[in-house]
């Protein structure tokens, strides 16, 4: 178990001119469980970069002290491991066994430990399969297991994870936190913006001050008691703060778009449902369900191969319209919002629709100033669309798709991994464009979306059976 | 896009067990010295010793047939080539197809160029279907000293590859859904596959970017000396195929000199 000891730390990135963190006072001690909360650009993920020594000397200005064990952290690599989000870029082999024998390779573990110990790591994040498993056949939450088997088999003193369960849907997110839950004997520093479901695995919350200091350290109950309802404006989910609901006061108009019998081989069962205007409609769904599918299907963005869609009285499918005539029509908004992004300005990104309908330049220019004025992107009309943090990125997505001023939106879980911020205003301005008469479908895993703004839900099936595998049959070569 | 390079052969044939890089090398050793004569006989012999021992690597036909076919497909390019390019118009006219005239020369030095094809092809394929990639990284680290730094890091590379496929068709389709598509103008759709190409490029570098400093944080590259999970051993049973492989190259050359065919490319 490790000491981390943070002396009137902060940490500049070169060619900033603000600190990322700023006069940090720190002290945790041997085997202390610390949940890190702050407003997004506090600077947590630098101070966990800072503490699992990623930030070279060369990167940017520090000052002050921090100090692992007594050491710095560039000098304590072995005594610190790091979870990040995203299991996919962590995972290094094509077998779960040699991706945890990976980092034993690199520390120079004796051959003769290393099975053995890979093993323990395995057992202790309660991974069910073989070694030889192929990583690329695991789901997220079972392949983020594994990245913190990978982690936890160096026998880390200190463990850090940033924001280890963001990329994955509930299912995953659980079994992850049922792994973190596991864990005794390490010290843990934890940056997870899902609070409520964080707080059984901590014992200390610390809340960074955007723009230095730390505000409050302490107990989960009294730092939530004194400075829970400032946390929360600042888009911090601070268990207990409910949203009331938005939901539609006039009943659903006949259908915008509809699919009878529509599936796609392999990914969707065929199903039958419509989207009126004026109505939020969810659907809901285990992962594999075939929701994402069903989204590119209803936004006429692919074929399907079972069924038929129509919609705004025209005769053809809407895979066959022509995309110009889409856009006018149907707003798809991806999971990814980079996936989207086609232009190097925000300001281009939002005139890029309009254009290909043929507007004129001065609607043009309307409609990007009135969208980013009410999307709060104003400051940000000359940035790089790839530069956005999570939260602006998710605003601009969306703003890109009511450019063309489509009756229907198709979203793909517009909430994930938002702040309590955006999310309330993600789900107002839905909510908003619902009353005004749009259709909107958003498939989501995400409870209190539904709770809050959906009129009705749509709930896809069962997943396919993952194919069985035998527990816990290990062979060591 | 698929990347189906994974091992389709039986593991436990006798050449298919050896070391990767003996039989990386072995390939090699064999087949690059047949490119330096340009009849057709040597690579023919080639040809046919490489099919006699296809059965040892626990490879069919059928499948190294179907692995192959990137092989055929470019030896009927090669012939058409041939047929329209050839120089040499010696031998007895066969057929006339408008200006070109298919004789016999045209025939053997369009055969002659596919057998070369085929001959360097299938050891390279033979190798890679029957090689584990994570066992050749191996080997290359342990066996032939290649830096860790490099086979590691390329496997690690290898395996976010196929995600380039599904990152790829949700950047197609998300452009359409921005309203942007080439309908039936060329230059357009030049255009937009330049512009995806792009996006896709950046993706894969920010990706790899993130997985270089997990794989740092996992302590790789840091300057210890690394140990070794899986051991790749090479036994006299490896030494002894790349002596076969060479000594076969010989002797086929051997022949060719022998019956005064050999024909050297300068």
């Amino acid at each position: 178990m490790s000491e981390v000891v943070l002396r009137g730390f902060g940490w500049r990135h070169a060619g900033r001119r603000a600190w990322a963190v700023r006069e940090v006072d720190l002290h945790i001690a041997h085997g202390e469980r610390v949940l890190l909360l702050g407003p997004s650009g506090a600077g947590k993920s630098t101070l966990l970069a800072a503490l699992a020594g990623l930030l070279p000397d060369d990167s940017g200005e520090a000052e002050g002290t921090i100090e692992i064990d007594g050491l710095d952290p560039r000098k304590a690599r072995e005594q610190v491991g790091i979870v990040f989000q995203d299991p996919q870029t962590q995972l290094v082999m094509a077998r779960s066994g040699d991706d945890v024998a990976f980092g034993l390779e690199n520390r120079g573990v004796p051959a003769a430990q290393i099975w053995p110990w890979v093993s323990d790591a395995l057992d202790r994040v309660g991974f069910p399969y073989p070694i030889t498993r192929s990583t690329s056949a695991l789901s997220g939450g079972e392949a983020q297991r594994l990245a913190l088997a990978g982690v936890l088999a160096l026998r880390p003193g200190l463990l850090l994870l940033d924001e280890p369960t963001a990329n994955l849907d509930p299912a995953g997110a659980t079994l992850v936190r049922e792994s973190l839950g596991l864990l005794r004997d390490t010290t843990t520093v934890l940056v997870e913006h899902r609070v409520a479901e964080a707080l059984p695995l901590v014992d200390r919350v610390v809340v960074l001050e955007p723009g230095g200091g730390i505000r409050a350290d302490g107990a989960p109950e009294m730092v939530f008691a004194a400075y829970g309802d400032r946390l929360a404006d600042e888009g911090v989910w601070v268990p207990g703060f409910t949203i009331p609901p938005l939901k539609s006061a006039t009943a659903a108009t006949p259908d915008l778009v509809r699919g009878e019998g529509v599936g796609l081989a392999q990914r969707l069962a065929p199903v039958t449902l419509g989207v009126g205007a004026g109505e939020v409609l969810a659907v809901t769904g285990p992962n594999g369900a075939g929701k994402s599918t069903l989204a590119l299907l209803l936004g006429g963005l692919m074929a399907p191969t079972a069924g038929r869609i129509t919609g705004f009285g025209d005769r053809r499918p809407p895979h066959k319209w022509r995309a110009a005539t889409l856009t006018g029509r149907i707003g798809s908004v991806f999971q990814n919002p980079e996936h989207q992004f086609v232009t190097s300005k925000v300001a281009d990104e939002l005139a890029v629709g309009p254009r290909r309908m043929g507007r004129s330049a001065t609607a043009i220019a309307a409609t990007v100033a009135d969208l980013l004025d009410r999307l709060r992107l104003t400051k940000l009309a000359g940035a790089n669309p790839y530069t956005l943090s999570g939260g602006e990125a998710r605003r601009l997505s969306v703003a890109t798709a009511l450019a063309t001023a489509p009756r229907l939106l198709v979203l793909d879980e517009p909430t994930f991994g938002q702040d309590r911020k955006t999310w309330i205003e993600l789900v107002t301005l839905l909510a908003t464009l619902r009353d005004d008469g749009h259709g909107i479908l958003a498939v989501t895993h995400d409870d209190d979306f539904v709770q809050t703004v959906a009129d009705r839900t749509f709930a896809l099936g069962q997943a396919r059976l993952r194919d069985p595998l035998p527990r816990r049959r290990r062979s060591h070569p | 896009m698929n990347l189906a390079l994974q091992p389709i052969a039986n593991p436990s044939a006798p050449l298919a067990r050896r070391n990767p890089v003996a039989k990386l090398a072995a390939a090699m050793l064999f087949s690059l010295p047949l490119l330096a004569t340009l009849d057709p006989l040597t690579p023919a012999i080639a040809l046919a010793i490489e099919l006699a021992v296809v059965p040892l690597f626990g490879v069919r036909y059928s499948t190294l047939a179907r692995r192959a076919w990137p092989v055929l497909v470019a030896s009927l390019g090669l012939l058409v080539t041939m047929v329209l390019f050839s120089a040499n118009r010696t031998g007895t006219l066969l057929l006339e197809l408008g200006p070109f005239d298919v004789t016999t020369g045209v025939l053997m030095s369009a055969l002659g160029l596919i057998l070369r094809l085929f001959a360097v092809a299938v050891p390279g394929v033979l190798v890679f279907a029957t090689t584990d990639p994570t066992d050749l990284a191996d080997a290359l680290v342990q066996n032939a000293k290649a830096p860790a730094r490099f086979a590691i890091g390329a496997l690690a590379a290898f395996r976010l590859l196929p995600l380039l496929g599904t990152e790829w068709q949700m950047l197609t389709l998300a452009r359409r859904a921005r309203g942007i598509d080439a309908g039936r103008n060329p230059i357009t759709a030049v255009r937009l596959f330049v512009s995806t190409a792009f996006a896709l490029l950046v993706g894969a570098l920010r990706r790899g970017g993130r997985l270089a400093v997990a794989m740092d944080a996992r302590g790789f590259d840091s300057g210890l000396p690394r140990t070794y999970a899986r051991r790749q051993l090479f036994r006299t049973a490896d030494a002894a195929l790349i002596a076969a492989a060479v000594t076969l190259s010989a002797a086929t050359l051997g022949v060719t000199i022998a019956l005064g065919l050999f024909r050297p490319v300068i």
